[in-house]
């Protein structure tokens, strides 16, 4: 017994950064609190508070965010909580940069106007088709269960990009990833695809979480260590088995490549973004996106900077592979949002190009130049799905191209505005997209990834000709006479639309401002 | 005077916007775009007398504003002699357009205010295009420039304007992305020269034009696919038959008359003094397809069935001559393309808008529809002589003086390749001739103009009423500056000449080449 409280006495609480993880303990802490007041609750105050709490707690994290970026911290910054979290330039960026476009989404899921009772099931636990289904149809109520799940995949989100060691990097995947799997599965219209998009994307996931799990042990094999640094220091000339670090990094790099929608580990993404409720679509097209590049960026700069001439000819590859997969296969789609998955994936091989461009001297140009990249596609991608969600027919969306033919002339401001996001989408110059480009290939360039660029080109070109497609659907198409109708947007969903758009817009203009907060310091290593 | 320059850039913006309130109402919307493009050909004539050609100084009327202080980007203008001709031509040609365009049906649905914005959007971002002294601006203002065109053919184009509209796009769009890669190169090398990067055109050129020869090749070709789909040479040239095929008559004029110029400049203006050393071990390879152009245009424009593809294809051939003047690399032929590209706006853009008020009175574009028309409309038979002769460069016209400079000034240094062009200029006269003789010669016949229900083979009787009229005050106002302009250049071409050979000759001084023969024997 002595012996046992001799041991605990030696066990040191760490040191914990409290200013630093502030953002990340307002939204886990946000989120358990959001569980309790689902259960507490009266079913009709739900929606309300839920709302208030989660838009709250958005804006308090990034009060938090900004009072911690503005204060004396160190440059290169602190890892706390035991070097489990690196609270360093690149984690404020891209926790700012989750906090906004979260807030986007949010605003998007609480909606209620397009969708009466808004686009989530009131209860996801009838089974589709049945009489009782039929019945929950034309009631109004919904399933508050989201924002808390909403909050807990941001909070993991936060987790993830901060992450300083492998496995608080592992559990924050789990965290980030299960309550997207639930949200995939709550549509209130075409339920059976939503919950076959819900099983697609956790049984994949699944195996993606394995094959991260499978990695981490073998560089625990490799390095003694799940630290990233400490991996780092191992690969830098040492005599281990490289077999062991290069099998680990390679399965490591699967699981991550497969959160990031990064073809060939892309199968789920046309299903999941068509079958999962719009507004999670943004949320998960935008959120993820931006977390497991930070995951990507922070692996592949942190750990594995010195071996980057052995693993960078793979990722070369696989770069080239989901930007020649998402822009061909994108030509063609007929459904705007399997358009949009596919267009995703060209996107994350852009990013990826971002990612590994390393320079031999050991700096990442690709870093900042990535970090830029994902704030504008998000902004880009979340108001494009609120577009999505307004145009409507009877069953719902209407995501078939051809209900949008001729869109321009029953709805010219809506059709301009998707216009504009699918030119920066398609990388047109005065809009985010093409400075994001135009970053990207710039740090690739000076990092001695020339043919990687023009391809990257060549396929931009060619992704171009399916945004192009809609554009001449809705201006130089005419109109079906049974076609959809565009919903005049409540208060939520145009301001989510309008700041998706407005960024768009500003940081294609004037991106200075932004290129040099996400170029101010490196990772913390 | 740095003024004009920046009015030249808002005035239409300014204008756009204003018009595009007026779609309600079309007339008013057309005489107040008549009235902002107007202002800008007073500003553009203001801009050539503020220009200086014998100051020595490269680029005048300079001014910028940092853009993308972390890119060294900035929004920065200036003109050469090169760019100011384009700058006048652009302001020439637009309102005439507007004017030739002031009875025309627009598509069911579509606005005179949405049409005249996108015009005048078109032509600001047209004339910053000629005005940027920043590559990266450059760029973008490329890649922009596709974007109001692409409405313009895919809203108000013919039957298959959607297929057209596209094609067009990704083809400048996909060579304008290759350039950028071209671009962000060069970028780097001035980051690693000079340590910090810059886009800024003249800092650019002293540093890659010292490059080796590898480097400078792939960026050269970078730079140069962009440019041959723009201007457009043979084999990169497909988009355009199709866009001036579907296009409204007005933008057509657009199109052949104006967008294509900025490939060619590009290739004076970047392509030259950028990499002189690739600029010289590729002419070949230019200078086939050149040729290749002048014979491939000439040949299939002799064959079209159909006006309008005509006269793509004739302008392919144009483009050819242009082409081998520059890569020739005499200040005869330097000054030859750059009047010829002058030149080719004035005539082919003549040339186009007399083929549209003769498409304006039969309704239809097929060759094979018209024929005896000078019976009924002998003052467009006139005009459509003077603008076919124009374009096959008869002497006293202002096409000869180009042509014939680019022809004397190439064979010096490149006589092969001259001696096959000059077979461009018999062709020429053919494909003219004979479109003249098709549709305006003969007796009075043809589905457009006597009726489909007349029967095949009917001739009509010119003495008959008929609904076809000749030129109306209107058309007449039109046409006249351009003809007073094609016969003023053809007799009296020294003031354009003297504002574009000093810029042709800075040029020429920076790929390092020097006259095989004097040029300025006729001074």
């Amino acid at each position: 017994m002595n012996l046992l409280v001799a041991q605990a006495q030696q066990i040191e609480a760490p040191q914990i950064d409290y200013g630093a993880i502030a953002p990340l303990l307002v939204v886990l802490g946000a989120a358990c609190m959001s569980v309790l007041l689902e259960a507490l609750l009266p079913k009709h105050q739900r929606w309300a508070v839920q709302l208030v709490l989660t838009l709250g707690t958005l804006v308090g994290a990034t009060g938090a965010l900004i009072f911690y970026a503005t204060s004396e911290r160190p440059a290169q910054g602190v890892a706390t909580l035991a070097g489990a979290i690196a609270v360093d330039s690149p984690s404020l960026f891209l926790w700012a940069t989750l906090l906004v476009l979260a807030f986007g989404s949010v605003l998007l899921i609480a909606d209620r106007s397009v969708e009466p009772g808004g686009a989530f099931v009131a209860q996801a636990a009838i089974r589709p088709g049945t009489i009782q289904d039929r019945a929950q149809a034309t009631k109004t109520g919904m399933q508050t269960e989201v924002f808390p799940l909403t909050l807990f995949a941001l909070g993991g989100m936060m987790t993830f990009v901060a992450s300083n060691d492998l496995l608080t990097m592992f559990v924050a995947l789990e965290v980030l990833s299960l309550p997207l799997y639930l949200m995939c599965g709550l549509a209130r219209r075409r339920r059976l695809l939503s919950q076959e998009a819900a099983v697609k994307y956790f049984l994949l996931g699944a195996f993606a979480s394995a094959f991260f799990l499978y990695g981490v042990a073998l560089l625990y094999g490799y390095a003694g260590s799940v630290k990233l640094s400490a991996i780092a220091t191992a690969a830098a000339g040492t005599d281990r088995s490289d077999t062991l670090l290069f099998a680990g990094f390679g399965l490591l790099v699967v699981g991550l490549l497969f959160k990031a929608a990064v073809g060939p580990f892309h199968s789920w993404t046309p299903d999941v973004y068509q079958g999962a409720p719009t507004p999670v679509t943004a949320f998960m097209a935008a959120c993820t996106k931006v977390a497991a590049f930070g995951g990507i960026l922070r692996v592949l700069t942190v750990a594995f900077e010195n071996t980057q001439w052995e693993w960078r000819g793979v990722l070369y590859g696989v770069a080239v592979v989901s930007m020649v997969i998402g822009a061909v296969l994108g030509l063609t789609q007929t459904d705007v949002k399997r358009m949009i998955a596919y267009s995703s994936v060209a996107h994350a091989g852009f990013l990826l190009i971002g990612s590994i461009a390393l320079t031999p001297e050991g700096t990442a140009p690709g870093v900042s130049a990535t970090l830029f990249y994902l704030l504008a596609y998000g902004f880009t991608t979340i108001a494009a799905f609120g577009i999505v969600s307004l145009v409507r027919n009877s069953d719902g969306e209407a995501t078939h191209l051809s209900q949008w033919a001729g869109l321009a002339k029953r709805s010219p401001i809506v059709a301009g505005v998707f216009t504009f996001l699918l030119l920066a989408l398609a990388g047109i110059p005065l809009t985010s997209g093409f400075i994001g480009k135009f970053v990207v290939f710039s740090a690739a360039i000076e990092a001695g990834l020339a043919p990687l660029v023009v391809i990257a080109l060549v396929a931009s070109a060619v992704a171009a000709f399916f945004y192009l497609r809609v554009i001449v659907l809705m201006y130089f198409s005419e109109p079906a006479p049974d076609g959809p109708t565009v919903t005049v947007p409540g208060a939520f969903t145009t301001i989510a639309i309008t700041l998706g758009a407005v960024v768009t817009l500003v940081l294609g203009l004037w991106p200075t401002f932004v290129l040099d907060w996400a170029g101010t310091g490196t990772f913390l290593s | 005077m740095t003024w004009v320059l920046i009015a030249l850039l808002v005035v239409p913006l300014v204008g756009a916007l204003v018009v595009s309130f007026l779609r309600k109402d079309d007339a008013k919307a057309k005489l107040v775009a008549l009235a902002f493009s107007v202002v800008e050909l007073v500003l553009a004539v203001l801009l050539w007398t503020a220009y200086k050609p014998s100051s020595g100084e490269r680029l005048q009327l300079q001014f910028g504003v940092d853009w993308i202080p972390a890119f060294g980007v900035r929004l920065s203008f200036g003109i050469d002699g090169i760019a100011l001709v384009m700058i006048a031509v652009i302001a020439l040609l637009i309102p005439l357009v507007i004017g030739a365009g002031w009875t025309e049906k627009l598509p069911a649905g579509r606005s005179q205010g949405g049409y005249l914005a996108l015009i005048l959007v078109q032509e600001a971002v047209t004339v910053a295009v000629f005005a940027a002294t920043d590559v990266f601006l450059f760029y973008v203002l490329f890649e922009v420039m596709l974007i109001p065109m692409y409405f313009l053919i895919g809203g108000y184009g013919g039957a298959r304007r959607q297929y057209a509209a596209v094609k067009f796009f990704l083809y400048s769009f996909l060579g304008g992305l290759i350039m950028l890669a071209s671009a962000i190169g060069a970028y780097a090398m001035a980051s690693d020269e000079l340590g910090k990067g810059t886009f800024d055109w003249a800092t650019l050129v002293t540093v890659v034009r010292d490059a080796d020869a590898t480097t400078q090749t792939w960026l050269f070709l970078g730079f140069f696919l962009a440019f041959a789909i723009k201007a457009p040479l043979v084999p990169f040239h497909t988009w355009l038959p199709d866009a001036a095929a579907e296009a409204p008559i007005g933008v057509t004029v657009i199109v052949v008359g104006i967008l294509d110029k900025v490939g060619t400049f590009g290739m004076l203006r970047y392509l030259l003094p950028m990499f002189p050393t690739a600029s010289k071990n590729l002419a070949p390879l230019v200078l086939v397809l050149a040729v290749a152009g002048v014979l491939y245009g000439s040949l299939l424009a002799t064959g079209q069935r159909d006006m309008k593809r005509f006269l793509a294809y004739v302008s392919i051939a144009h483009f050819g001559f242009i082409a081998l003047g520059i890569f020739s690399f005499t200040s005869q032929a330097g000054v030859g393309s750059v009047s010829y590209m002058l030149n080719h706006s004035v005539s082919t853009g003549m040339l186009i808008l007399v083929i549209g008020m003769v498409i304006a009175r039969g309704g239809s574009s097929k060759i094979a529809d018209y024929g005896g028309m000078s019976k009924v409309a002998p003052l467009l038979a006139g005009m459509l002589l003077l603008s076919g002769l124009t374009t096959l460069s008869l002497p006293g016209t202002n096409s000869f003086v180009s042509e014939f400079l680019v022809l004397i000034g190439s064979f010096p240094t490149q006589p092969v390749y001259t001696i096959i062009a000059t077979v461009g200029m018999v062709l020429a006269a053919l494909y003219v001739l004979w479109l003249y003789q098709r549709v305006m010669t003969g007796p009075l016949r043809g589905d457009a103009l006597v009726g489909a229900a007349a029967g095949p083979g009917a001739v009509g009787d010119p003495e008959k009423k008929t609904a076809i009229g000749d030129l109306n005050r209107r058309e007449i106002a039109v046409l006249a500056p351009l003809v007073v302009i094609v016969l003023a250049l053809g007799f009296f071409p020294q003031p354009v000449l003297d504002v574009i050979t000093p810029s042709v000759g800075a040029t020429l001084t920076e790929v390092g080449v020097t006259d095989p023969v004097s040029v300025q024997e006729g001074k």
